[in-house]
């Protein structure tokens, strides 16, 4: 072919900031797209309401115990629910829709015309995608958070270990919290982009990043080795609630979301590769060929063995849960809730290190090894309240699931974890010590 | 100085894996013509048209849009418009929203034609407030064409505009497109529909098996075929078929038709045969109420042409 000449009247690539803003317009064009926009605005605000109203309480849920206590337990109830559902469905919706729209439209040659660079396309679309769904996620937090400090209140929080966290302390953490979330999100969202990028018109293109994070979740609840469940991208869906102990269990936390971020950058780096090569005056052509399946999918299994076999000397090749672990994060989480319970019924404060709390447990009744997770946990707390010299004892039982959250149920004195409520100056309240949820760190203590 | 031409093409050959999409293809089109371009499904229309607005660029051969050389896919030059494979519009959208979003994307200073015109210019006005998603596929046509409009092309490449037209469509399309060339804009369109070409154009490219079977102008064309199938109509069918009989090169077809109760004479005549035919009629006072080729010049040449290639081949 003849070159082109350096002066020639070549028409003009459109900017990538007016390509964000057609797209924009696009994607908020689509009813679907705005009714999924409103909901996040709404529907937040009238779930944690309603369930803040209820007397029964989604105590399954990480913080739902507390929605009566304060508000700040509802964006984190809801920031467990997204994980799971709502964010991989949004970004599935959206990101997993927004180069597969065009074929089904039959509008690439259209858009190509008019653009004249796919590269910008890609960064158009995928910048305008992201912006979809960040304003999604900001509805999320600002109205569930909203409507839990209307309806119950600023109050402090009681964290995974016990302690209590001032409202500011909590305020800061549950968007702290929310940020992480977005790592994950955005690691779903590239996945999403793959897809779409990959699959074209297929069904399974718009689906993936559901699929994946569902396959993620299954994989989760399985007896995997810590390091190939941290090296999954939707781990900081999870890992958030280290943010909620004290100190911060930040190892995994930042391992989730550095992971989470590489797996962002390879994904979207993926389907850059796959949309600039796309022979895009084949009409027969939509980019689900092999190339998109090995070029898509190889390589992301290659990055989940590497981020394994990198993770691993760090992590170990166990459960990351073990009797040291489940002893001490039972212990102090006792320590805190009684001194918690203590203030419920006015009595005379008493100190965490004055109680010298302890816990012995075993697993299976001595049976099996003390470690891995499992509903077969049983620990024996006692404690000591100063002037007394009896040492006070309960014994729970731990449901502990393989991502290291844990549900103690106490069996003691009466007084102390006897009833569900307790009588307080100010009426019944939850007992603390009843039943509570804590969270143990899979990285070595050490 | 002199106008360059809006398209000059030579060998241009196109490759989709093993198929070969176009074959050595020679194609020019003058600013101002309004260039048809027709042939059998998958001689390489869509392709020829998707090199000449730059979506994809030739294996080899040479291409040159108003005046500058193509070397690289998206690179054709400024004055450049139209679709490929129907016109990309997006469903959700009003028709003036599809069209001020495209208007924003290509920025305000390229804008050359107010939205509102482009949209009358077609005949969408009445609904220019409606979502796309319930149009017809002729309206679609028509916007996408509103659409090419906004930026005052200077070479314009339509894929099948006619179709899905009904008559007042039609009439919008023609008359913008008739306007647009009478302005200096170059008109590339293909159909399949040569009665569309024949009143459009002034001039066409034949396309098989990717290879040009003809391009020149249509009258060329037509004068080229030696022999035509006629229907003739007159007020005297028994003298009419006399007359033909003696007329030297006329052919008479046995299966004349019946049209309304009145007897339809079908021959087979070149043109001069012809020529001398009417005459005939006319000195024997036969008015003639009708005379229409059975198969357009266009059409009968197309079928000629793409049948011998193939035959070639």
């Amino acid at each position: 072919m003849t070159a082109i000449t350096a002066d020639a009247p070549v028409a003009r690539r459109v900017s990538v900031a007016r390509g964000y803003r057609f797209e924009l317009v696009k994607l908020l064009s689509q009813w679907r797209v705005r009714v999924l926009i409103i909901a996040c605005w709404i529907a937040p605000a009238l779930f944690v309401a309603v369930i803040s109203q209820q007397a029964s309480l989604p105590v399954d849920t990480l913080f739902g115990r507390w929605m009566h206590a304060t508000g700040w337990a509802g964006p984190l109830v809801l920031l467990g629910f997204s994980g799971s559902w709502a964010l991989p469905l949004l970004t599935s919706l959206i990101a997993g829709d927004v180069f597969a729209s065009e074929d089904r439209l039959g509008t690439w040659r259209h858009l190509l015309v008019a653009v004249r660079s796919p590269r910008r396309i890609f960064v158009s679309k995928t910048l305008s995608s992201l912006t979809v769904i960040l304003v999604m996620v900001i509805g999320l937090v600002v109205s569930s958070t909203a409507s839990g400090l209307l309806v119950v209140g600023s109050r402090e929080l009681i964290g995974l270990d016990g302690h209590l966290l001032s409202p500011g302390d909590a305020a800061a953490r549950v968007l702290l919290a929310w940020l992480c979330a977005l790592a994950p999100t955005l690691a779903l969202a590239a996945i999403g982009l793959l897809g779409s990028v990959a699959l074209g018109r297929s069904p399974m293109g718009l689906l993936l990043p559901a699929v994946v994070a569902l396959a993620m979740q299954i994989v989760q609840q399985l007896p995997i080795p810590v390091a190939f469940r941290l090296a999954l991208p939707g781990y900081a869906f999870i890992s958030w609630n280290g943010l909620f102990t004290s100190p911060m269990q930040r190892g995994p936390l930042l391992i989730g979301v550095a992971v989470s971020l590489v797996w962002a950058l390879v994904a979207t780096g993926l389907a850059y590769f796959l949309f600039v090569r796309r022979d895009f005056t084949n009409p027969t052509h939509d980019g689900s060929g092999r190339l998109a399946i090995t070029a898509g999918l190889v390589p992301l299994v290659v990055l989940l063995g590497l981020t394994t076999a990198v993770l691993a000397p760090v992590t170990g090749f166990g459960s990351g849960i073990d009797q040291d672990k489940v002893q001490r994060a039972v212990a102090v989480e006792f320590a805190h809730l009684y001194r918690l319970q203590t203030k419920q019924l006015n009595r005379a404060d008493v100190t965490e290190a004055q109680l010298q709390s302890a816990a012995e447990c075993t697993k299976g009744g001595d049976q099996v090894a003390a470690r891995g997770p499992g509903n077969d946990w049983r620990c024996v707390i006692s404690w000591h309240i100063p002037g007394v010299e009896a040492a006070g004892s309960a014994i729970y039982q731990l449901d502990i699931n393989p991502l290291g959250r844990y549900v103690s149920d106490g069996d003691g004195p009466k007084e102390v974890n006897g009833f569900f409520l307790v009588r307080t100056p100010s009426g019944d309240e939850p007992n603390p010590l009843w039943q509570f949820d804590g969270n143990i760190e899979l990285l070595p203590a050490n | 100085m002199d106008t360059p031409p809006a398209v000059r093409a030579r060998g241009l050959t196109k490759y989709f894996g093993e198929v070969v999409a176009l074959d050595g293809v020679d194609l020019d089109v003058a600013p101002g013509q309004i260039h048809g371009l027709v042939g059998p499904n998958g001689a390489g229309k869509t392709t020829l048209l998707g090199l000449l607005l730059g979506l994809a660029v030739a294996d080899s051969g040479t291409l040159e849009i108003l005046g500058t050389p193509v070397g690289r896919a998206l690179a054709v030059p400024e004055g450049v418009a139209g679709f490929v494979d129907g016109p990309g519009l997006y469903p959700s959208m009003t028709a003036k929203q599809n069209l001020a979003a495209l208007a924003r994307l290509r920025g305000d200073d390229a804008q050359t034609m107010n939205i509102d015109e482009a949209i009358d210019q077609v005949g969408l006005t009445d609904v220019a407030d409606d979502r796309v998603r319930g149009f017809s596929l002729g309206m679609r046509q028509r916007l996408g064409l509103a659409a090419a409009l906004l930026t005052k092309p200077r070479l314009l490449v339509l894929d099948e505009p006619s179709n899905g037209l009904d008559p007042a469509g039609k009439k919008h399309v023609y008359g913008v497109l008739t306007r647009l060339a009478a302005d200096g804009t170059a008109v590339m369109l293909s159909s399949h529909r040569m009665d569309d070409v024949e009143s459009l154009c002034s001039d066409v490219t034949i396309l098989s098996t990717g290879r040009v079977a003809f391009t020149g102008p249509i009258s060329k064309l037509a004068s080229e075929d030696n022999e035509l199938d006629y229907r003739v109509l007159t007020s005297n069918p028994a003298a009419a078929r006399r007359l033909a009989r003696q007329t030297n090169g006329i052919k008479l077809h046995d299966d004349d038709l019946v049209h309304d109760g009145v007897e339809l004479l079908v021959i087979s005549a070149p043109v001069p045969a012809l020529d001398e035919f009417v005459k005939r009629l006319v000195q024997d006072d036969i008015a003639i109420r009708e005379l229409a080729p059975v198969v357009s010049p266009l059409e009968a040449a197309f079928l000629a042409l793409t049948e011998q290639q193939e035959n070639n081949e």
